[in-house]
């Protein structure tokens, strides 16, 4: 992997780790970015890490294109040699798989779909090889996602799932965008989940919903007021599926703002996770759930 | 003091100069779209020259003043009344309390700044009062004004009656329009016949435009170079790994339509970019108007940086000439 730098007009550069997506292009571009940010370079303005790629801002005034360049290149070198190993936590999200709210939206835009006849969920299990829709949810929900990238809009975490690539759901994005997608629809986009954290524009193919707002501009909800986006890059994500009345239960929690998201602490490895991936998974689950 | 809203126009929001930080969570930086003009409206009223004004698009509001003020109108050439008497845009004027300021219909450009002696002084939001809808963030409850709002104003003097910026000194697009880009990012995915004729074409503005981007239509669809599609970018050719995006950045969707992104961008998604409108050109931009002829021109970063300084010496001049 050599990265590829280009200029993004005279304020950014934009750094591409590499072309396909991969755990080891996302560690690289998160250890080079948070090189970065320790270098405390003049003139930078934001600092964003992506999924395999990452961009700067810099102010041109403060520090010409050039000695930038210059700067993110000397601490690709350094940043090579950090270990793949962070301190994160994994956090349990419920998901009402095939709810009523994105139905009502995905039959709105049939026009737009790849399979105007099936549901969203319905033609990716079909085209990723299951004969069930509770297949397609078993494997959607059953090893966990990293949360690769936080953007689009308001903290939307863009998640990668954690198994082998044989094993990855992949699904294309909506023919054309949709003008609308329901706050907190959980849904998937080439390799990416993601959770639509406010309503708006979308193109992902979309699963279901979860009662466990991801940002809250007023910072009102318990666990946001801190800040009022709850994913950050490296957090782990293990869907729990949840029906009708579970989902309702939640809604009610969160209205009394007394819900709370099952979360714990661990430190990910990413060479201990490549040698044997479910069982790195299963310890992780052990770790959430404590048996 | 307070300015009550009688009507709110077309998609009136209150901006500043953004709130720069937050872009790697999908935070935009935001604020007004021509950053020229609203740096011009506060230096003519007498505020610091980030203070917030009201950015209109195509239509302004009516606005009912509770107390005396200085009040300035500028970028697009939307023309105030007070209590229906015509005022000059680029004009300070003085506002008595109870006189309703209107507007008259849009003669040139998109989005005019209307700025208040003492600022508008809705709480600020991570840095910031600009009006970030989809967020909910900033302005009044993170949404445009509406009827029936009342807009706190600030505490300030205000400056004179009658200062004014220079025609000369001003800059609105009147007819086509070049837009000044680095071509770069994913430049190299489209064939160089397709680079050629994404210079050669006459684009035009189409009526999907706002602060998040402007979409232009007309030219002639890309082609790109045959590659089979990494993983996990998707497969449509114009399909990318998901990916930041800068402001200004030009992306293809399916390789038809260019979107220029603007302060409220999206921070990233999964179609490539083939270059960058650089800074000088961004304020341009946010003064174009639907069905704007426009062509895009390739620079090197020495232009670049160059246009850059020369926009940075225009506001030094109006500066100059206010002091």
């Amino acid at each position: 992997m050599e990265n590829r730098y280009s200029f993004g007009g005279d304020e950014h550069i934009f750094v591409e780790v590499n072309e396909e997506m991969s755990l080891e292009a996302f560690f690289k571009s998160l250890s080079i970015t948070s090189a970065v940010k320790e270098a405390e370079i003049k003139g930078v303005t934001e600092i964003c890490p992506a999924n395999a790629s990452f961009q700067i801002k810099f102010d041109p005034d403060v520090i010409h294109p050039d000695d930038m360049l210059k700067e993110l290149k000397s601490l690709e070198v350094a940043a090579e040699k950090a270990e793949s190993r962070i301190a994160t936590r994994i956090v349990e999200v419920p998901v009402f798989y095939q709810d009523p709210w994105t139905h009502e939206t995905l039959m709105r835009f049939r026009e737009r779909h790849q399979d105007p006849s099936a549901t969203d969920i319905e033609y990716a299990a079909r085209i990723n090889g299951y004969d069930t829709v509770d297949k397609f949810i078993e494997a959607h929900s059953g090893a966990p996602w990293f949360v690769s990238m936080v953007g689009f809009v308001s903290g939307l975490p863009f998640l990668y799932q954690m198994v082998e690539r044989a094993r990855q759901i992949e699904v294309p994005k909506y023919l054309r965008p949709r003008t609308d997608t329901p706050r907190l629809t959980v849904g998937i986009g080439g390799c990416f989940g993601c959770i639509y954290s406010v309503r708006g524009a979308g193109g992902y193919q979309m699963f279901g919903i979860t009662p466990m707002p991801i940002f809250d501009p007023n910072q009102e909800i318990n666990y946001l007021s801190d800040f009022m986006v709850f994913f950050k890059p490296g957090d782990i994500v293990k869907w729990k599926p949840i029906g009708r009345e579970e989902y309702d239960e939640a809604v009610a929690q969160v209205e009394a703002n007394t819900f709370t998201p099952r979360t714990h602490d661990v430190t990910f490895d990413l060479g201990e996770f490549e040698k044997d991936i479910d069982g790195y998974n299963a310890k992780l689950m052990e770790g959430l759930y404590g048996n | 003091m307070a300015i009550k809203v009688n009507n709110p126009g077309l998609a009136t929001t209150i901006q500043d100069l953004g709130r720069p930080g937050y872009y790697h969570l999908g935070i935009p930086i935001g604020g007004a779209m021509d950053r020229f003009a609203l740096h011009c409206a506060n230096l003519l009223v007498g505020n610091g020259e980030g203070a917030a004004c009201l950015e209109c698009v195509f239509m302004g509001p009516e606005l009912e003043f509770t107390e005396d003020a200085t009040v300035a109108v500028t970028g697009a050439d939307l023309p105030p009344k007070l209590d229906g008497e015509p005022r000059a845009t680029w004009t300070s004027f003085k506002v008595k309390a109870g006189q309703v300021l209107s507007f008259d219909f849009l003669k040139a450009g998109a989005r005019a700044y209307i700025a208040v002696s003492g600022g508008i002084d809705v709480p600020v939001q991570l840095g910031s009062r600009s009006t970030y809808a989809i967020g909910a963030l900033g302005g009044v409850d993170g949404r445009a004004i509406a009827a029936g709002d009342e807009l706190p104003v600030g505490s300030g003097a205000g400056a004179a009656e009658g200062r004014s910026v220079p025609a000369n000194m001003r800059r609105m697009p009147s007819g086509a329009v070049e837009l000044r880009m680095l071509p770069g990012l994913y430049w190299h995915r489209i064939t160089k016949e397709a680079g050629a004729h994404f210079f050669e074409d006459t684009w035009k503005v189409a009526p999907e435009c706002d602060r998040m981007g402007y979409r232009f239509r007309g030219g002639r669809p890309l082609d790109f170079v045959p590659r089979e599609q990494p993983f996990g970018a998707g497969s449509d050719p114009s399909n990318i790994v998901d990916a930041c995006y800068p402001y200004g950045s030009i992306q293809v969707p399916g390789g038809t339509e260019p979107i220029v992104l603007h302060r409220d961008a999206v921070s990233g998604g999964g179609y490539f970019m083939l270059g960058t409108v650089i800074s000088a050109d961004m304020d341009l931009i946010g003064q174009m108007q639907p069905h704007t002829e426009t062509r895009f021109v390739a620079v090197d970063m020495d232009q670049a940086l160059k246009a850059r300084k020369e926009r940075h010496a225009a506001l030094d001049e109006v500066r100059a000439h206010l002091s």
